[in-house]
């Protein structure tokens, strides 16, 4: 226990040293929120050809929770991924082994820095968003939360299959940032999800964020929880663990 | 700790390793073919070798880091695969090819580590035997290779091993810092530790170990101390001097001389024995008084290169 303490708060140090990605997984959902808040304010509304689009709801009230679920999908994708693999590349992962850590040490410590990059980046788009555009405040807090902490074991799940699998630090940059982009495009977190036709949208049925996005939303805009795609996020945690598990290697 | 010679018998002393048969492959690459050997408590145990002859596999294997196709091991009377949480926590290790996070401090480092056994020793103390307290803020990425490794071999020491494992530690040290570490090494002997080497330094096992076996192409070719592996393959000593003189001819007439080497001024006369003393009269016999006169006794490298066959290339 007080070395995953320990770890954590060296891990936690780490982080805010490495400036590229304090600004992936911190500055770019913001720079997005504002992006998309120039381009549609927030304003409910219906696309050229009259469907309704961003679920009915303001353009603004769709993306701040869609992009609490960015912030967990870019630790899921890269940041977390680049790490683990890069610790292995590197023979971290074979010090830290070699001096008995244990792998719960290692994984719990990435557990925890990843909770707090997820809570803080989700605060800064809050509290942006906020000000900025004030939209709805969420609805129903406490399935909120719930929400939250399931989308981020996901995707932290994810991030150490990822890492697990990936040889390098160059193969997790690699991957990571195709699977970010395709995501965020086709995951609900880019262009409104209602615009997506055809393969697009089949794609985008698949990506993790699409059902995380959606039970964030949910308790946000007050339509209860959703159990679906509560279902489906769980699904893929428990995917993504036993493989973790599966094939994790110290080097 | 009695200095073990070669009649000194291995079971009279407490072995804390104990490797019987080891083996380990890498699909067709034998990394150690078939090594047995034993390490006594308190001492200097130093396996010298070429890189790839199977050192670090061996060492590897004994901390439970990888696991042999066959043989027994035991280390603290410990499985090394079975029981390998509870070994690490008693051994310490400096591994080849490992690494911190390049932006983690060193005082971090040792914080850290320390943490992960209870009543752990101050490594505040081990900071600075080990000459890291002015770097106690430096990241790991900014060391040199020789602050580098006095780290590795801090963190090793931070749970107050039993036996110490340090593999090719010296190996990016100038020669100043290899001394003040082989000091080091010897007061962690001297504290109590075991210690097992890994190095392709001949000087340095030489002089640092009690006892060592020399590894080749996976197997043990020789093991005792570096006096008696000399003794037993290098015993022949080189008498060297300068003349002007053509015909030395009767040198080779010589009891105890086996060989006379000449290139140019410079003679060099192998042989074993008195071969000084017979030497050095036979040439005042001969009105030959050469000023540099010299002995040179063999070392761990003429047994080495007379047992493998080749130069250790370091």
């Amino acid at each position: 226990m007080r070395t995953l303490i320990k770890l954590s708060w060296v891990e936690l140090k780490l982080f805010v040293r490495e400036p590229i990605t304090v600004i992936f997984t911190l500055a770019l959902p913001i720079i997005f929120l504002f992006v998309m808040g120039g381009v549609f304010g927030n304003e409910a509304s219906t696309d050229d050809s009259g469907i309704i689009v961003f679920r009915g709801v303001g353009p603004l009230d769709y993306y701040i929770p869609a992009y609490f679920g960015l912030v967990m999908m870019a630790i899921g994708t890269v940041a977390l991924p680049v790490h683990l693999a890069g610790y292995r590349e590197r023979g971290v992962l074979r010090r830290l082994h070699a001096s008995s850590i244990s792998v719960w040490s290692v994984l719990g410590s990435q557990m925890v820095v990843s909770f707090v990059i997820a809570v803080l980046g989700s605060v800064l788009v809050f509290i942006l968003g906020i000000i900025v555009y004030s939209p709805h405040i969420p609805q129903e807090i406490g399935l909120l939360v719930l929400a939250f902490l399931l989308g981020l074991v996901s995707f932290t799940a994810l991030g150490f299959f990822l890492g697990a699998v990936l040889p390098s630090t160059r193969a997790a940059q690699g991957l990571g940032l195709i699977l970010f982009f395709v995501m965020m495009i086709l995951g609900g977190a880019g262009p409104p999800p209602e615009v997506l036709t055809g393969a697009m949208d089949i794609v985008g049925q698949i990506t993790p964020l699409r059902h995380v996005i959606i039970i964030l939303q949910d308790p946000w805009l007050g339509f209860g929880w959703n159990v679906q795609a509560s279902l489906v996020v769980a699904g893929i945690t428990v995917m993504a663990v036993l493989l973790s598990a599966r094939f994790f290697r110290w080097e | 700790m009695t200095t073990q010679t070669g009649d000194v018998s291995i079971d009279e002393m407490t072995a804390v390793i104990e490797v019987e048969r080891l083996r380990k492959t890498y699909g067709n690459t034998i990394a150690v073919a078939d090594v047995s050997f034993q390490v006594n408590e308190g001492e200097i145990f130093g396996l010298l070798g070429p890189n790839g002859a199977g050192k670090t596999t061996s060492v590897e294997c004994l901390q439970g880091l990888r696991h042999p196709d066959s043989g027994n091991l035991r280390v603290l009377g410990l499985d090394p695969k079975a029981e390998a949480t509870t070994l690490r926590r008693r051994i310490g290790s400096q591994l080849q090819e490992s690494a911190l996070p390049d932006r983690i401090r060193v005082w971090e480092a040792l914080d850290l580590f320390s943490s992960i056994v209870p009543d752990s020793p101050d490594w505040q103390i081990l900071m600075e035997q080990w000459g890291l307290t002015e770097k106690r803020k430096a990241s790991f990425s900014s060391l040199s290779g020789g602050q580098r490794q006095r780290l590795f071999v801090a963190l090793a020491l931070v749970n107050n091993p039993e036996v110490v494992f340090l593999d090719e530690m010296t190996t990016g040290l100038d020669p100043a810092a290899r001394r003040v570490a082989w000091d080091l090494i010897r007061s962690i002997r001297d504290r109590g530790a075991t210690v097992v080497l890994v190095t392709h330094f001949m000087d340095e096992a030489e002089k640092l170990c009690d006892r060592l076996a020399i590894v080749d192409r996976g197997k043990i070719v020789a093991m005792d101390t570096p006096q008696g592996l000399i003794t037993e393959y290098a015993s022949d000593v080189r008498v060297i001097f300068t003349t002007s003189r053509e015909d030395i001819s009767w040198l080779d007439e010589i009891s105890n001389v086996k060989k006379v080497i000449r290139s140019g001024p410079r003679v060099e006369v192998e042989g074993s024995g008195p071969v000084l003393a017979l030497v050095a009269a036979s040439l005042v016999e001969h009105g030959i008084t050469p000023a540099d006169l010299r002995l040179v006794q063999p070392t761990l490298e003429d047994v080495f290169l007379r047992l493998t066959g080749q130069d250790i290339g370091g």
